[in-house]
């Protein structure tokens, strides 16, 4: 089976666990980007028609919330908290080292495909802020050289002689 | 499994954990994790085998005790010894020195005890009372401390009535801020016609710096489910749907895990203990969107739609979900319940002050030496959060503020420091309970850079259906950005006045209504500083008037 045919039944799997209803269309649009990384614009018609739905109110839902992607994300994904402890402890700076290191702004990937950074606002471990969760791996108390560092690994190490 | 059932498990429970002369609680939430509490599990269960004490120590996985700045966290509580020993910042290295001399020898290693025990002096723990006593992921934990025995008295000699009769006499009031009597609620999602009713239990949590109902569902998912179980029982409804953040991994984890042990033993299903009661609880989760906890968006969120909030009446009492009866709890409010249920509503409302009974989670962060989450009880003063319960301010520095309520409450100075934590008096002083946030400021931040950060993040966060918050918020925001920048005029004090009463008093609900708080606070209390950055242009805490920094 080609790997688009296996996303594809998996998708199909979550909309019959979800019985095809409507109000299952959050749930089924979390699966659907855990199983594409995002959400292209041919994922979306298809589950409109799948839930019998106008493509519209699926977009609508799908640009309204903030965690869906509408657009491929990068290899690596640099997720700052922009709550209001992280805030308060700095997490400003480290976003700003990131942009100038990685010449890459908030919501953007870099042109290679490499890195994306988002933001987010608030993970909940406000107690260890700042926060600053880099791939899977959350960055607590964090400071402006360790997540450089971390990202600079994370990429291959190939960042590393530039700075 | 029916209702004496119940009653055996717990007592099971109880005899199999006597036959363990420690139990070792390792704090497993969101916040210890990342500081390795999974490495320190392991290194436990290693080193209790190495020194051939696995059959007299309990070594558990559990939540959070509040205690997050100093993670990983563990309990060591020995049976005959009157108190607990908490151990902080523990690594792999040092547990073989706690098992070797606390476990083996009996002598509690104190150089590693927490330092700050007076932090839980002025702490009253109701909702957070299994948090960091129990293993989350075992329903027979819950069920040995008296878990689920509520419900079992509401089945066996409770009419639903009876059940709202004593939510009423606890003067419980909605945990998720705006303070609504809890027992009037039932009693009119009771009332209403249409079949079928539903409950939604609201774990959006969205409020940044807020992390209780987080620690809650990872340290006790079971108090949950028994207080939807109760809301079920007593207003008619057989379905539940809890609303939960998908910001929260472990959470949404722990709680799947919950649902399905409840389902297993007929907690949950079709006839529960085999009565005549029939409710199940189904998970929804949320998107990214801080609009989806106010009560009439998080409906159409559950329906699958985008959150926009809608003018009520009709109340959601009536018609809530799919145009049925609904009542809508935040996780907080229902973890209380089990607890009024078995000790009855008179004895709840002793706890607090007269119009604000019980307690309250507080998440505590910012500049404070003691961040963690807290639950006191209602009417305690800022200034014994702050500085007793809290620390005080790290690095010499000196307290400027204190933000209570998220990003959309207010900005309080230190001369309302003795203010009683209750909804009336946090309302009056222009902030609100909110969820739970106390950030607290120091003298190195800007009041007004504060100020613009939560108008960014409403401005963000607003939904656009009313002209007033889509549109208000983007010109406070313009305004802000102005004084931040040199580019503003003295006039500009007047229209944010003007413009966040008028968005507070005409937007359509709870997140337009609140959101010019921070700007109205600050403008009240530090008006020094909007005069400082508009006169002189300059900012006493170098946050203002910078350059941007990043180059394309």
């Amino acid at each position: 089976m080609s790997a688009s045919e296996t996303r594809r039944n998996l998708l199909e799997k979550v909309m019959k666990e979800n019985g095809h209803q409507q109000s299952a269309l959050l749930e089924i649009l979390h699966k659907a980007q855990e199983i594409y990384g995002y959400l292209g614009k041919e994922l979306l018609t298809d589950i409109s028609q799948s839930l019998n739905l106008p493509p519209s109110t699926v977009y609508g839902v799908a640009t309204f919330y903030s965690l869906f992607k509408l657009t491929e994300p990068g290899e690596h994904i640099v997720t700052g908290c922009l709550g209001t402890a992280c805030y308060v402890k700095g997490v400003e700076e480290i976003m700003r080292g990131i942009e100038s290191e990685f010449k890459v702004k908030r919501g953007e990937t870099t042109h290679d495909k490499k890195l994306s950074l988002f933001v987010t606002r608030c993970i909940g471990a406000c107690a260890m802020a700042p926060n600053i969760v880099v791939d899977e791996e959350v960055i607590s108390k964090a400071t402006k050289e360790v997540v450089l560092g971390k990202i600079r690994v994370a990429l291959g190490g190939l960042k590393v002689e530039s700075v | 499994m029916n209702l004496s059932d119940i009653q055996s498990i717990a007592e099971q429970e109880v005899d199999f954990q006597r036959g363990f002369t420690h139990r070792i609680n390792v704090c497993c939430s969101s916040g210890c994790v990342p500081l390795g509490a999974f490495e320190v599990l392991k290194a436990f269960q290693d080193a209790v085998k190495e020194f051939g004490v696995e059959k007299e120590c309990k070594v558990a996985k559990t939540g959070c005790f509040g205690t997050c700045s100093v993670g990983p966290a563990v309990i060591v509580d020995t049976a005959g010894r009157t108190r607990p020993s908490l151990y902080e910042n523990v690594t792999r290295e040092k547990v073989r020195k706690i098992v070797q001399d606390h476990i083996v020898l009996g002598l509690p290693v104190k150089e590693m005890l927490y330092k700050n025990a007076v932090t839980f002096k002025k702490q009253h723990r109701l909702v957070l009372r299994n948090a960091g006593r129990i293993d989350p992921s075992r329903i027979q934990d819950y069920i040995a401390l008296g878990g689920y025995s509520a419900i079992v008295k509401c089945l066996a000699t409770m009419t639903p009535q009876g059940a709202i009769y004593e939510v009423s006499a606890s003067r419980l009031r909605g945990r998720g801020g705006a303070g609504f009597s809890t027992g009037q609620k039932w009693g009119l999602v009771a009332r209403a016609h249409g079949s079928p009713k539903y409950i939604v239990a609201n774990l959006d949590e969205g409020d940044p710096g807020v992390f209780a109902n987080r620690t809650l569902a990872e340290a006790d998912p079971h108090a949950i489910i028994e207080g939807m179980l109760i809301a079920g029982y007593a207003t008619g409804a057989s379905k539940g749907y809890l609303y939960i953040r998908s910001e929260y991994p472990l959470a949404i984890q722990t709680l799947q895990k919950a649902i399905t042990q409840a389902r297993a033993i007929s907690l949950l299903g079709n006839s529960v203990l085999e009565t005549p009661f029939k409710f199940d609880i189904e998970l929804r989760f949320g998107a990214g969107a801080f609009v989806a906890g106010e009560e009439t968006a998080i409906l159409a969120s559950v329906e699958g739609r985008r959150a926009m909030p809608r003018p009520r009446p009709p109340y959601p009492a009536n018609s809530g979900l799919w145009g049925k009866p609904t009542l809508i709890q935040n996780v907080e409010t229902l973890a209380n319940i089990p607890q009024i249920v078995l000790n009855g509503g008179s004895w709840f409302a002793k706890i607090g002050t007269k119009r604000c009974t019980g307690t309250k989670c507080f998440s505590l962060t910012g500049k404070i030496n003691n961040p963690g989450l807290i639950e006191v009880p209602m009417g305690i003063t800022l200034r014994e959060v702050v500085f007793d319960i809290g620390g005080g301010i790290p690095d010499g520095r000196k307290f400027k503020a204190v933000l209570v309520g998220g990003p959309s409450g207010g900005c309080l100075p230190e001369t309302l420091l003795d203010l009683p934590i209750d909804y009336d008096s946090l309302t009056k002083a222009g902030a609100i309970m909110g969820s739970g946030g106390i950030v607290v400021i120091d003298d190195t931040d800007c009041m007004v850079d504060t100020s613009k950060f939560f108008t960014d993040f409403c401005m963000d966060e607003s939904c656009g259906k009313c002209t007033p918050c889509r549109a208000g918020l983007a010109r406070v925001k313009e305004i802000y950005d102005g004084i931040t920048s040199g580019n503003s005029r003295l006039e500009d004090i007047g229209i944010l006045e003007k413009t966040g009463s008028y968005i507070r008093e005409a937007s359509l609900c709870g997140l337009g209504q609140t959101a010019p708080n921070p700007v109205l606070t600050t403008l009240r209390y530090f008006k020094d500083e909007y005069l400082e950055h508009i006169q002189q242009k300059t900012c006493r805490a170098g946050k203002c008037f910078r350059k941007e920094e990043v180059s394309e």
